[in-house]
């Protein structure tokens, strides 16, 4: 059954865990496109604008002060960003969207920022690839990057390049500039209104733009403002969710969350693909509160032979 | 001479393990032997490493031994499996 809220399935945020996105297409309606993407071109001059500024360059010289309606502060609660009539906004409370945020990061995340992406047509150079989170938290905690497409991007339209399941990786922002090709990487393309939403630490790049469209994406970064715990629409959790005794080489489940967790991108070959596995379900058991959950024995075996388990029935 | 890098990444430290990610540096800028092309979007110019050798490439850099794995599985950051090659090309006059 639809959930009213629209908030994420349990297999949805286990497609998340595994990979590190999730892909909506064409989730935003037509004419609420066409007003988010004025919006953004209204808005994108003052925002590089300020941007250039905090970063000391000349050409970000203020005229004016922050309009906090024009441009949200930092730690913002996101209800309080961009209040009607704004597009943006309507982009952020449309229900489809607001049940997606709910799921990740709460229903009241706080604003970190967000950025207006604009590539024109015959643009020739493209990102290196990186990744924005530069710290790490010690903990399973992540933000979320929502990347909105208010139009459509062809193939080669300078669509967003990424790698999906690196965002478990810890890796320096530039550090994986020169990997030029990436097995299994994508370059995003799409139809109008379609929302990316990705883990903080995705690998990702902008593209060059050879195409004749000028390419637009809105990126807003929320961070969340309570445990990241059963958020989602558990209706599917007991079905879905595996015991630790789910294990590829004794008796592996059928249509489980460990199943899902063992699919690797293909980048992700061979053994290492193990290492991989266990920090999916390090977040798994995160997110579901679930401290004896694993996928393939690895943290249970060592729970056994700590005794911790010596008391439970088989 | 100019220079010519090949980075491969590979699924293991064998030098016969498959390709998962790469990268090429033209220090001749297109006036040198031509680098090898990717064979598809998602299909490296060389399955293996030791394919790049068969083809003439000298290995330059090999990956160092890897951190010991603690209780909580390896720590995972950059790509582990870093192999460097060149080849050393003239220019055309």
């Amino acid at each position: 059954m639809e959930d009213p809220r629209h908030r994420l399935s349990t297999a949805a945020m286990a497609a998340f865990v595994a990979d590190g996105f999730l892909r909506f297409d064409a989730l935003i309606p037509e004419p609420l496109n066409r007003a988010a993407l004025e919006e953004m071109k209204a808005l994108a001059p003052g925002k590089l604008r300020r941007t250039l500024h905090g970063l000391g360059g000349r050409a970000g010289r203020l005229d004016r002060g922050i309009e906090s309606q024009e441009s949200p502060e930092s730690l913002t609660p996101l209800e309080a960003c961009y209040p009607a009539p704004s597009a943006l906004g309507a982009v952020l409370r449309f229900p489809a969207v607001a049940g997606i945020i709910e799921s990740l990061v709460g229903a009241n995340p706080a604003f970190d920022h967000d950025f207006i992406h604009h590539i024109p047509a015959g643009a020739p150079r493209g990102q290196h690839l990186h990744v924005d989170a530069v710290l790490e938290p010690a903990g399973q905690a992540f933000d979320i990057q929502l990347f909105y497409f208010p139009t459509a991007v062809a193939p080669g339209g300078g669509g967003t390049r990424f790698v999906p399941g690196s965002h478990l990786r810890r890796a320096r922002a530039e550090g994986i500039a020169r990997y030029q090709h990436v097995l299994g990487e994508q370059h995003y393309s799409g139809p109008a209104g379609t929302l990316l939403v990705f883990h903080q630490g995705l690998w990702h790049a902008g593209q060059p733009n050879p195409s004749a469209e000028d390419r637009w994406m809105y990126k807003l970064r929320l961070n969340p403002r309570e445990p990241q715990q059963r958020l989602w629409n558990t209706a599917d959790l007991a079905e879905l969710h595996n015991s630790p005794r789910d294990h590829s080489f004794a008796y592996p489940g059928s249509n489980t969350v460990a199943q899902r967790l063992r699919r690797m991108a293909p980048w992700q070959r061979g053994h290492e693909g193990r290492y991989e596995q266990m920090q999916r379900a390090a977040l798994w058991r995160y997110l579901t509160g679930d401290l004896t959950y694993d996928v393939d024995f690895y943290q249970t075996r060592k729970r056994v032979r700590e005794g911790v388990l010596e008391e439970e029935q088989p | 001479m100019h220079q010519q890098l090949l980075y491969l990444w590979l699924a293991e430290s064998a030098l016969d393990a498959e390709v998962v990610a790469w990268a090429l540096y033209d220090g001749a800028k297109g006036k040198g032997q031509a680098l090898p092309a990717a064979k598809g979007p998602d299909a490296p110019p060389y399955a293996t490493a030791l394919a790049a050798l068969e083809d003439g490439w000298c290995l330059f850099q090999a990956p160092q031994a890897g951190t010991p794995v603690g209780p909580e599985g390896a720590s995972l950051g950059e790509l582990q499996f870093q192999f460097i090659f060149e080849r050393r090309v003239a220019i055309a006059p």
